[in-house]
Formats: structure tokens, sequence, C-alpha cells
């Protein structure tokens, strides 16, 4: 059984896994880090979004072992002791969500959209990056609203 | 999901050496239509041989009129990289429209190619730039390199290392994406080239294919209303629940149309 090793919320780990364990069964299963959700497992709905290297993926279509030696941020990295991220923040002030299973993946797309795009975000530009995420009560306005105001958070002061 | 034995080569030679070796072995570029398919069991391999750490796969250069994609460069890397916004502005666009954005972070262009979806959006440009394939083997002219649904000209054991793009005078790709997987119910792809114009379609038959008499009409007056008159015939088209062959004739010409027009802005 091969390993991996990865830094995942800013812990090395060392795991022994089979090749074929998806990266989000990685997180869930061995990690228990149950916050990066599985909605569809088609690679459709984005609930499973994560960092690998900075960058959004879809976790339930990446291998675990092919993330060795990558650095993972998931939903439960993001805040800095009781301090929620900027996003996260945002996502709440401005009820960024509904039933809430979506909301882990929106969140780290949604700031994989800064890192793309920048703070000065309009709603077409959001709209339309937000393609990959699906969110089944439809909550888009405030999820919208949401990430142009934890854009605009995060401009560094 | 059937397990299977990972590999990941740092270099070309191990890799294709691997791919001889093992008799039920599949290559594993940005995997965003092999791990679907592995995880709904269509498909089953003894081994994965992944690119991602082979060297020099991953870069853009251009060189004259030759613009260089490396086989593994990701869509959004194609989507952002200042010199394919220069070079071929209708690429650019085209591989920022690929899928969502999380699927752009993923996916690579050799991948694409080598797994010809019908619906794919590269084929087009592959196609409508007359680009060149380059192999660990051997080049293929884009004209030569699909051969059908999900077919290449690829052979057992062979690894696109790069698709070479002659930069074209002006280019567009315009499609009508699917609702749900964004894959090209059509799109059209139009090149101004050196050696004439051309038009290609993808997402419309079981593979991408050129337009010969868009290609003369635009050769004689590049603008949308050169292609007034003509029609697409429906009879070889792709009929589906997304969209009929005559649907889909109405919309070659109309996408022809906008990609002319995009291509015009440039």
């Amino acid at each position: 059984m091969p390993f991996v090793s990865m830094t995942v919320n800013g812990v090395r780990r060392k795991t022994g896994v089979e090749a074929r364990t998806l990266l989000v069964q990685y997180l869930r299963d061995h990690l228990r880090l149950t916050g990066t959700h599985v909605g569809c497992d088609t690679s459709q709905c984005g609930a499973c979004t994560v960092h690998v290297d900075g960058v959004a993926i879809k976790s339930c279509t990446a291998l675990a072992v092919a993330c060795d030696g990558a650095t993972v941020t998931t939903i439960e990295g993001l805040q800095n002791g009781d301090e929620l991220h900027p996003m996260q923040r945002a996502f709440h002030e401005e009820h960024g969500l509904q039933c809430g299973f979506c909301t882990p993946g929106m969140i780290m797309s949604a700031i994989d959209i800064v890192r793309r795009n920048g703070h000065d975000l309009d709603e077409h530009t959001v709209r339309k990056q937000l393609d990959g995420n699906i969110c089944r009560c439809t909550g888009y306005h405030n999820i919208v609203r949401a990430i142009r105001a934890g854009a605009s958070a995060m401009r560094p002061r | 999901m059937h397990d299977f034995i990972y590999h990941r080569p740092d270099d070309l030679g191990v890799a294709a050496n691997l791919l001889a070796a093992k008799a039920e072995a599949k290559l594993l570029a940005g995997g965003m239509s092999l791990l679907p398919s592995l995880k709904l069991r269509l498909a089953q391999y003894s081994d994965l041989i992944d690119l991602k750490s082979v060297a020099g796969l991953q870069d853009i250069r251009r060189e004259g009129d030759t613009l260089t994609i490396g086989a593994m460069t990701r869509h959004a890397h194609v989507a952002a990289s200042d010199e394919v916004k220069q070079a071929i502005p209708g690429l650019a666009v085209l591989a920022g429209g690929i899928g969502d954005p999380l699927v752009r972070n993923r996916g690579t262009i050799g991948g694409s190619i080598a797994n010809a979806d019908p619906a794919a959006d590269y084929p087009s440009a592959v196609l409508g730039l007359g680009a060149t394939v380059t192999t660990n083997r051997r080049e293929i002219a884009g004209d030569r390199f699909f051969t059908g649904l999900f077919e290449t000209a690829l052979e057992e054991g062979e690894i696109i290392t790069a698709v070479r793009f002659p930069v074209p005078f002006r280019s567009g790709y315009m499609k009508l994406p699917h609702p749900a997987s964004r894959f090209a119910l059509t799109g059209v792809f139009v090149a101004q080239t050196r050696v004439g114009v051309r038009v290609a379609v993808t997402g419309a038959g079981s593979s991408v294919f050129r337009l010969p008499a868009a290609e003369k009409a635009l050769s004689i007056d590049f603008s949308p209303a050169a292609l007034d008159g003509i029609a697409v015939d429906p009879g070889a088209l792709t009929s589906d629940i997304h969209a009929s062959a005559e649907y889909r004739a109405h919309a070659i010409v109309v996408l022809t149309k906008r990609a002319v027009t995009a291509a015009q802005a440039q």
C-alpha cells in the first residue's frame, strides 16, 4: 500500500492508502476532516472543493497519491484560532447559506476566485466564476453578496 | 473504482517504458475525464502512470509564428497566459470556457485531445488552427489526429508531449455550452491563417470536423454576412436528448458567424 505524505491545514500527515483512494476520501475517512463534503461525486457540484498547493480543485476527482508532497487546505484550516477567515465571516454576515451543505466548497472556491480575479468583484464575475459550485437550495443571491463582501474584506490592510 | 498501481515518473523515457511494460496501463494527465470513468467503473487499468512530474511538459512558448503548449499545461494556465492571449486570443477564450474554474485548474490540453471527447473544446482549436501534435515518437498533423469517437491517431505506448499552433492572423471560438456539463452542445473555431481560412466544428458529430463551404465563403469575405445562405446538412450530425441534428446544423452557422465577429474584434 503506497504511503502519502502531505501537509494538511499546516500539519504534516503520512498515511498508507490504497492508490484508488480519492483525496476527499483521504481527508474525510482517514484524517476525519469531514468539513469537506461529497455532494454529487461526479465533479459537478463543488461541495468537495479544497486547495492543493494554493489552487482550488474538486477533491472527489483527484487521487490522494497524486497529492503526495502537496500542501492542502480544507475548510477546517481557514480560521486563525477563534477568528474566522474574512470569507467565512462574510458568509455568516451576509447569510450566504441556507442548508449549508455546499458552503465549505463555496467558501474554498470563493477564495480561489479572489486569487484569480482580485478583490474588486462585480456580480457578473462572481456568478461566472462560481460555475463549478452548485447550491441545491438555490441560495445564490446571498452567496454572491457574501463573496463580494469577503473579497473586499480579504484586501491586505 | 478498482485499485491499480500508481506511478509518478519524472522522466518521459521512464513513463514510456512503464507504459510499454504494463499491458493494462493508462496515462493520467489532469484526470478530469479518466477519474470519473474509473469511478463509474466504465474503465479499469492495472497501472496509472501520472505525467504531472515529467519535466518539460508544462511550458508555453512562442517562437516566431509558432505557439507551443506543453501537453500537461492546465486549461487555467492557457486561459491566463499573456503569451497565448497575445498570439492566439481565440485559444485563450476557448481554454477559459472549458468546464468550470475548478476543472480548468486541473485539466490539461494533452489529456483533452488524447481523450478526443466528441464534445470537447480543444479538438476544434487543433483542427481549426491546423496545429501539429508532438509525441515522444513523431509529429502528427492536426488534420489527421482525430479519427473518430474517442479515437485518435495515437498508437500504443505513444505519449503526447506538446501541441504546436501556427499563430493565425485572427481567430475566434464560440460554443453553446451544455447548461450542466459545459461541454459544447456545438462549438465552432474559426481562424484566418497564413494558409487560408479554417473552420472546425466540435460537439456536433462523432468527431471534430471542418466546414469547407464556410471556409470558402470566408476566404472571399471574412465577415459574418459571407455566411448568409450557407446551410449545413443535418444528415451526418449528432441528434440526442440535448439537441436535434437540425438544431445543431442551425447552431453551427450562427456560431460560425459569432466566431467571425469575435475574430474581427482582434
